[in-house]
């Protein structure tokens, strides 16, 4: 499938079907520091993903000056 | 997973509240919290004309469709910071806030920062060869107060969520910085002549929530991060925070709260012994002496060669 990652916007190929939760672990990124998007939805840790997906990982953290 | 109020497929996990919502409950929840958050500290009156600080980001665009929904009246204010040249970072903003705006028919007043005060903030970090993030913070505080009371707005929104408030508590805690800690509160009351009464309805949601809000509403924001954030200390002490919350969900929460439902009194009363405002000499702002702050960085900006 193919992960979509921002700041900065780059994109990674993982091989095989897994759930959000794997490939949240296999990236080591904390599950509540991004939003999973498929196709303009919110996919849950649970959700199954397959080889043909594209997925994006938004990072929620925003810095700067408050 | 189901939503647990209705037993649809759900859209989002809350794990702080041991919950998942479908959009729909989602919402609801999302408003609840806010009106929550205005009624228990006494935020907002019914007839207060408000002003909502908008960058372009998630939150203020959220807190802005929450608080319209809600049945308030709310004006934006967008300050053009320069960053990014033409076609960059502060121009995508504007343009994600208004078109925000346009889409509801809501009203923005924009502040060029150049053009009102005669610098950027690139230039201004340049110059001071302070952090973008001390300059852009001072410049948008003053800016954003001088917008509401000149506009003769009663309340200026803050889009400031739970985990800045909690990487902020956090952050003055691990120096014990005393005077910031006691001026850390969600309501800023109208202390002296000039100030604008200040609150943060968004205390109770989450970074993450806010976001999830935009997606499932289609609301466009500013997901890029800002170009000159590097240095800021604030998003590793969210960063330290995200990694506790992983292993303990609602500690943020906990943290916050328990301070100001136990502890903040102590540190706000220490604090007002401490601090006097004066009339700043140029521009008649509240000050702790002489000229303000925000003065001297725009006569410095001046008076660059």
């Amino acid at each position: 499938m193919k992960v979509i990652l921002r700041n900065p916007r780059r994109e990674l190929d993982i091989e095989g079907d897994a759930t959000v939760r794997d490939v949240l672990r296999r990236l080591d990124i904390i599950p509540d520091t991004v939003l999973v998007i498929r196709e303009g939805e919110l996919l849950l840790k649970t959700d199954q993903l397959t080889d043909a997906d594209t997925i994006e990982l938004r990072p929620v953290i925003s810095g700067g000056a408050r | 997973m189901k939503c647990k109020t209705c037993g649809r497929p759900a859209a989002i996990e809350i794990r702080r509240h041991h919950a998942v919502f479908c959009k729909e409950h989602f919402f609801e929840h999302i408003s609840r919290q806010v009106e929550r958050t205005i009624h228990d500290f006494a935020m907002l009156e019914p007839a207060d004309r408000l002003l909502l600080g908008v960058s372009g980001g998630k939150d203020s665009l959220a807190l802005w469709d929450i608080l319209t929904d809600l049945g308030y009246q709310v004006d934006g204010v967008y300050i053009e910071l320069g960053i990014g040249g033409e076609a960059g970072y502060s121009s995508e903003s504007l343009k994600l806030a208004e078109q925000f705006a346009k889409n509801r028919d809501l009203n923005l007043r924009i502040v060029d920062l150049a053009d009102e005060y005669g610098y950027t903030i690139p230039e201004a970090a340049a110059e001071t060869r302070r952090v973008a993030c001390s300059v852009c913070g001072l410049s948008k505080r003053y800016v954003l107060n001088r917008v509401a009371h000149d506009g003769g707005y009663d309340v200026l929104v803050m889009g400031h969520n739970l985990d800045d408030e909690a990487a902020t508590l956090m952050g003055n805690t691990l120096n014990w910085n005393i005077e910031y800690i006691g001026r850390q509160h969600p309501v800023l009351p109208a202390t002296k002549e000039g100030l604008v009464r200040k609150v943060k309805p968004l205390l109770r949601i989450a970074e993450r929530e806010t976001a999830a809000y935009c997606v499932l509403k289609s609301i466009d924001y500013e997901v890029d991060e800002c170009p000159m954030v590097g240095g800021n200390t604030g998003i590793r002490i969210k960063e330290w925070l995200n990694i506790l919350e992983s292993q303990r969900p609602g500690v943020k929460q906990q943290f916050l709260f328990g301070f100001l439902d136990r502890v903040s009194d102590q540190f706000a009363t220490a604090q007002q012994e401490q601090v006097v405002l004066q009339e700043c000499s140029n521009c008649g702002q509240p000050t702790t002496a002489g000229e303000c702050a925000f003065c001297r960085l725009q006569i410095r900006m001046a008076d660059r060669g």
